[in-house]
């Protein structure tokens, strides 16, 4: 599979990332060099295959129902969650208007 | 008194125990060496030489006062800038995220911190651990300390790449500016720098070491893990950072073994494996010769050699650069300019312009291009074709392992196709730059513990580093293999001083 202008700009779209018209003329190329490479695992035949969801077996664990039961993660620090915020403002983050 | 920063981990702790030097001393004299040589090799982006005097003076009282010291007591060790250090700036190597202070520790620093050990600096790195040469940090490249010479006995003086992601941590313990680092490996960023630097490094099982607290790149394939100066160091310093933590989910709940304790080179009995698929048409042939030797290092101690068969070997790197993209576009959506890092706000825009902005000014190129095919292969449309298909040939490669497990106890492949390239050599084409890791990779998907450690020079007097990947949990197998190439490479280069 290869992809057009149309189309990168359409995933430079979806992930939120500002192209110029220069630098998506450098990444067709560049992506279709990649794509064209990957294209190759098509030859793989998996059939009855399932796909890997977790390299080493492991069982999920739940944290106790305990609130606040580990300091570092349980929450009451929103001076801290906030420190490096680029627009902290009254204690919340601070965002462009976005209604009307 | 010998120079300071000659001596590794082992050396130093003990040094320090037994009272020949204090902590103070060992701290100060590696300063000095980060100070004289990071402006020529720009291994950090952050020096903290206060971090390790504190942690020295620390050391220093607690052996006045008679109580017992870390297993890392005195021991001033680099830490790769992936690692979120509490007050210290974290940049992952990238703009998006410069000005960065975490409010926390990360959990393996904080391990390293409670065995005794003090931070010189956050140590440069590919951006966000994406890249194989150390090209795509944000704040310049690094420099490797060795340089090519050419057959007349003369260098080139070409600037060389200490490997990547982790191209600080390589520079950095080849230099003896630490005494160690810590590195990160998602598809090899720790054991590619390791053999392009002439130094040992061991990417664990998944899971041994906590995630939390290192900037994501690739979740199911990130891992921390030790870069030093030989196997032992390398097995003391794990020790450290291995352990169980509810605050990762995919933590290993295992108790973690004395392997400094269980360093063993009788190899007696032990089967290695030889993958015949990673004999590639037309192997580099210093790295072919330094295979071989290996292979000859391990008879010697006991071990016997075994032909195996990787079938799905060719198709891990594309597997790799499906699935390590994908998990990144997913991980780097959270830098959005909102809650940490950059924020670049033109005027009159609004949100979605914000985060559309803010990541085209504070992402770098390399970045960009994975972010970009991990949403294509993870759009409507293609997901199957690629995402599903890349995780079923992960399962086929993960299964051709545990078929060669069945017969070997270790498999021994070179860790790197070449020596270290030329700064700019690889640089202009993304895919040969991938192509660097096809022997690191596979080992990666299949969560396996894999180590590199130091085999020879190569004609032009660069290092060449030999790959030895065990069963799950096996850390043993591989450091004890690991040691057995060691103790019979007698591998003493070291770069010479320039800087």
């Amino acid at each position: 599979m290869s992809v057009a202008p149309a189309d990168v700009a359409k995933i430079a779209a979806l992930a939120r990332i500002k192209v110029t018209p220069a630098e998506l003329d450098a990444m067709v190329p560049e992506l279709n060099g990649i794509l064209a490479w990957v294209d190759q695992l098509g030859e793989v035949d998996v059939t009855g295959v399932e796909p890997m969801t977790a390299v080493i077996p492991n069982q999920l664990r739940l944290r106790a129902d305990v609130v606040g039961a580990d300091p570092l993660t349980g929450g009451n620090v929103r001076d801290k969650v906030l420190a490096n915020a680029p627009a902290a403002e009254h204690g919340f983050f601070g965002v462009p208007k976005v209604i009307e | 008194m010998t120079d300071l920063t000659n001596l590794g981990i082992a050396a130093i702790r003990d040094g320090v125990a037994k009272g020949d030097f204090t902590a103070t001393e060992v701290a100060t004299a590696f300063n000095a060496a980060v100070a004289e040589a990071n402006p020529a090799l720009n291994a950090f982006i952050v020096t903290t030489p206060d971090h390790a005097l504190a942690a020295a003076e620390r050391v220093d009282a607690a052996r006045a006062q008679g109580q017992p010291l870390g297993p890392l007591a005195g021991v001033p060790i680099g830490m790769k800038d992936l690692f979120a250090t509490q007050g210290v700036p974290t940049t992952a190597a990238s703009h998006i995220l410069e000005g960065f202070v975490p409010q926390y520790e990360s959990t393996v620093s904080q391990k390293l911190w409670d065995a005794g050990a003090g931070m010189l600096g956050k140590l440069n790195l590919d951006q966000f651990a994406m890249g194989s040469s150390n090209e795509t940090s944000a704040f310049g490249n690094v420099i490797s300390p060795w340089r090519a010479k050419g057959p007349d006995g003369t260098g080139d003086n070409a600037p060389r790449a200490p490997g990547g992601s982790s191209g600080g941590s390589s520079a950095a313990v080849s230099a003896h500016i630490v005494a160690a680092a810590t590195g990160t490996d998602t598809g090899g960023s720790i054991r590619q720098p390791a053999a392009f630097t002439g130094i040992a490094g061991i990417k664990p099982t998944y899971g041994r070491c906590s995630r939390w607290g290192i900037v994501a790149f690739a979740s199911s394939l990130d891992q921390a893990g030790p870069m030093a100066r030989d196997v032992t160091d390398c097995a003391i310093m794990l020790e450290a950072m291995a352990g169980f933590d509810a605050k990762d989910s995919t933590s290993l709940d295992l108790p973690v073994p004395a392997w400094s304790a269980g360093l063993t080179d009788d190899l007696k009995g032990l089967k290695v494996g030889i993958p015949r698929e990673y004999r590639l048409d037309g192997l580099n042939a210093d790295v072919a010769k330094s295979w071989d030797d290996g292979i000859a290092w391990l008879k010697d101690a006991g071990a016997e050699v075994v032909d195996i068969s990787l079938p799905h070997t060719k198709y891990a790197l594309p597997a790799y650069y499906i699935i390590a993209p994908a998990e990144a576009s997913s991980n780097l959506a959270r830098y959005d300019g909102v809650r940490y890092g950059l924020r670049d706000l033109p005027d009159g825009a609004g949100l979605q312009e914000m985060y559309a902005a803010t990541r085209a000014a504070g992402f770098g190129p390399e970045v960009k291009r994975r972010i970009l095919i991990g949403t294509y292969v993870l759009s409507a449309g293609f997901y199957d074709a690629y995402y599903t298909q890349a995780q079923k040939v992960r399962t086929l490669i993960a299964r051709d392992f545990e078929n060669a497990f069945q017969q070997v106890d270790v498999i021994l492949t070179p860790t790197a196709p070449t020596s270290a390239f030329a700064l700019g050599e690889k640089s202009a084409d993304p895919l040969e730059m991938y192509l660097n890791d096809v022997f690191s990779v596979p080992a990666s998907l299949a969560g396996l513990p894999a180590m590199s450690v130091p085999a020879g020079l190569d004609r032009s007097g660069l290092p060449l580093g030999l790959h030895l990947i065990g069963r799950p949990f096996d850390e043993q197998g591989v450091l004890n293999a690991g040691l057995a190439i060691e103790r019979r490479a007698g591998f003493t280069a070291r770069p010479e001083k320039w800087w």
